[in-house]
């Protein structure tokens, strides 16, 4: 029930704003939905830590302990970024960067999207979950070329004819899953459902899942932003509004990676071998060298954090794609505080480049004097996501670490570079941003603080101490994705 | 109908859709690609019909009526009153040249029937042949895509990729669930209408279609 309620939230909230439009109080009902939708997540946390994992109309929908703390994710991220983008998209309609028409757009088609994502989450139905994923896609293309400069449009455009393309090739991959599945299950809608697939991967057929693995990786893998199929990725982060930044790379990444995990664990489940996660291992350890290395050679403070996102996803992706209960433990922990602190640290980047009205880091500076708030929110945002202690990020990094140094040693020596290049990057890039005077064209501007200051305490909270409950769902987890 | 003639009746209409795919390779004029791109739509949409009837799936039925309203009538429609509005004659210069595009799209056929053999081997339905032919169309779309420079033929490119998909769910498998193509072909439906405002902005924003234009957003500048 509590799930209906959680899909059902975003979707009629969307429809009320579509209406509200560009009035007075359409960011307070976007808050609102957002909160209520939250609410309905916490519910069904609740519900699943009491009484497992359920189903729901039907067969269509499912919670288990994988995807309950995913989705509590989505609709807290979505809360706190509503609560944000009330005074950020207000300043941006008081530049004149967005149109009456273009807010309307914005919060029906916010809703839209955190709906597509829940509903990827949920759905018991992998052909259900490959529609959900494009209409994420969809949902968010017009968003990114909000600002209808030519820079917008292209990264729009790019945006657009990527990921369709990479996602077509998902779909190939799912008629062919289907295909090995309806041999063992027969035809018909429960061929295609996850509780039915993962009972019975052992007698797919595994030649066709091997085939059909390439093209979920291709397909799936261009929505995770893993290297090489990133392309769009940095262009669609920087040039989009900042929220919408920081749901992109807080959640839309982790909802693709979601997706690419529960296929690898069918795939694995019928080969008998390791191939599906060999393939991932390689993609992700690509991932976090070329962004970690492109992470120098950033001047737009955004393109650079969605380097940083690539980084991250590529972390989590080696790490699920390593297997054994610690890695998947700390891929699971990974998803989990990245989206949380990335989401806070494109909280920050968006006042900071408002203050300045630029996104170029060469002219923001003085932060700390100009805003405590943001100065500091950015600073400890960045020593949160390199993995300083006692944060979150550097528990999680700590676990994959320790599985790669047992399972995989001489893949170690790369991992800790990249590790090391983006540590050093981000430090450098950051710091002359945060410190010295602030300058004559900064404007101070009062910011929303609780979104950042609730992200940080969590991370922190997760990294000191980790709660019982969520503990106790990674370890279920760990068990399912075995 | 007996099955043997099915399966060529089948194979036939298969070879169309492929015919199609590589007609689009080659043609320069966009009215010309608009009406390939119907012309293979329709080829989809009675072969899709033509399995239903021999496998006795009827909701293939209702898939291929939804071919038939939205890849021969609505898509194609849509695109041609889109090239009015934009007054888009001719198409500009591909990147690379015709012959050189033909001889990677039958490389690409030739991969396609490599990567699909072990699938083949394992099926038992009529229409396994052709499942090779459904993965070269999405490879061409995929091609067309990468060696055009014009937004509307990047589209075309698309949609062709989708019809491929379309083909190798009703090949691979008698049709996917009925929810996950009434899915699917509502996301399509999305996606062009989300093009077309795209064609305005672009437009508007860059003065021409040609996506060679859009070259801003690169790496250490």
């Amino acid at each position: 029930m509590m799930l209906l309620i959680l899909l059902g939230v975003p979707l009629f909230a969307a429809v009320v704003l579509a209406f509200v439009g560009d009035r007075k109080y359409a960011a307070e009902i976007n808050i609102l939905g957002s909160a209520l939708n939250f609410a309905a997540g916490l519910g069904l946390a609740f519900q699943v830590y009491l009484e497992g994992p359920s189903l729901a109309a039907g067969k269509f929908f499912f919670v288990d302990a994988f995807n309950v703390y995913l989705a509590v994710l989505t609709s807290f991220v979505s809360m706190t970024t509503a609560v944000f983008s009330r005074r950020y998209m207000r300043r941006e309609r008081e530049h004149g960067r967005v149109g009456h028409m273009g807010m309307r757009f914005y919060h029906a088609m916010f809703q839209v999207f955190i709906f597509a994502m829940l509903l990827c989450l949920l759905t018991n139905n992998v052909g259900v979950l490959w529609i959900a994923m494009e209409l994420a896609t969809l949902s968010t293309v017009l968003l990114v070329s909000l600002y209808r400069t030519p820079t917008a449009i292209e990264a729009a455009w790019k945006y657009f004819i990527l990921c369709g393309v990479g996602i077509a090739q998902a779909l190939f991959g799912t008629v062919l899953l289907y295909f090995a599945a309806e041999k063992v299950l027969g035809e018909g809608g429960d061929a295609l459902l996850w509780t039915n697939l993962s009972l019975v991967s052992d007698k797919l057929e595994p030649t066709v899942l091997s085939l059909a693995f390439v093209f979920l990786m291709v397909g799936y893998g261009t929505k995770v932003g893993l290297v090489p199929l990133h392309n769009w990725l940095p262009d669609a982060h920087s040039e989009g509004p900042t929220p919408i930044s920081a749901v992109l790379s807080g959640l839309l990444l982790n909802v693709a990676l979601y997706a690419l995990v529960r296929c690898k664990v069918l795939v694995d489940g019928s080969t008998g071998t390791h191939h599906a996660g060999d393939i991932m291992m390689g993609f992700g350890l690509l991932s976090i060298l070329v962004a970690a290395f492109s992470l120098l050679r950033q001047k737009d403070i955004k393109r650079m954090f969605s380097y940083s996102s690539i980084e991250h996803m590529g972390i989590a992706t080696f790490a699920f794609g390593l297997g054994g209960p610690i890695a998947t433990f700390g891929g699971l922990l990974h998803m989990l505080v990245h989206s949380l602190a990335k989401s806070s640290i494109f909280f920050t980047v968006g006042h900071a480049s408002q203050m300045h009205r630029t996104q170029e880091m060469d002219r923001i500076k003085g932060l700390i004097k100009g805003n405590p708030l943001v100065g500091w929110g950015l600073m400890f945002g960045v020593m949160a996501i390199v993995g300083m202690p006692p944060f979150g990020v550097f528990t999680s990094e700590f676990l994959i670490l320790t599985a790669t140094i047992k399972d995989a040693p001489l893949l170690t020596p790369f991992l800790l570079l990249g590790l090391a290049v983006a540590f050093a990057a981000l430090f450098r890039k950051v710091q002359p941003m945060v410190s010295g005077e602030v300058p004559s064209y900064q404007k101070p501007m009062t910011v929303a603080n609780l979104p950042v200051l609730l992200h940080m305490a969590l991370v922190l909270i997760i990294g000191i101490y980790m709660p019982d409950f969520l503990n106790q769902w990674f370890h279920i987890a760990v068990e399912l994705l075995k | 109908m007996n099955i043997h003639n099915a399966a060529q009746i089948i194979s036939f209409l298969a070879a169309l859709v492929l015919l199609c795919a590589f007609g689009m390779l080659v043609q320069r004029r966009m009215y010309g690609l608009i009406h390939l791109f119907a012309w293979q739509g329709l080829f989809l949409s009675i072969s899709t019909a033509v399995v239903g009837f021999v496998a006795g799936k009827h909701h293939l039925y209702i898939s291929s009526v939804l071919t038939l309203s939205l890849k021969v009538v609505l898509l194609p429609y849509i695109l041609h009153v889109l090239i009015q509005r934009l007054k888009i004659q001719k198409e500009v210069e591909t990147v690379v040249n015709v012959p050189m595009t033909m001889l990677i799209g039958i490389v690409l056929v030739i991969f396609s029937y490599h990567l699909t053999a072990p699938v083949r081997e394992i099926s038992t339905l009529v229409t396994r042949s052709v499942l090779a032919i459904a993965l070269a169309t999405v490879m061409i779309g995929l091609l067309m895509m990468i060696t055009r420079r014009h937004a509307v033929t990047q589209i075309i490119g698309f949609l062709a990729m989708e019809n491929g998909l379309f083909f190798a769910a009703t090949s691979a498998t008698y049709g996917m669930p009925l929810v996950v193509e009434l899915g699917v072909a509502l996301d399509v439906l999305i996606a062009a209408f989300i093009f077309g405002i795209f064609f305005f902005h672009i437009h508007t924003t860059f003065d021409s279609l040609d996506v060679e234009q859009m070259a801003r957003l690169k790496e250490g500048d």
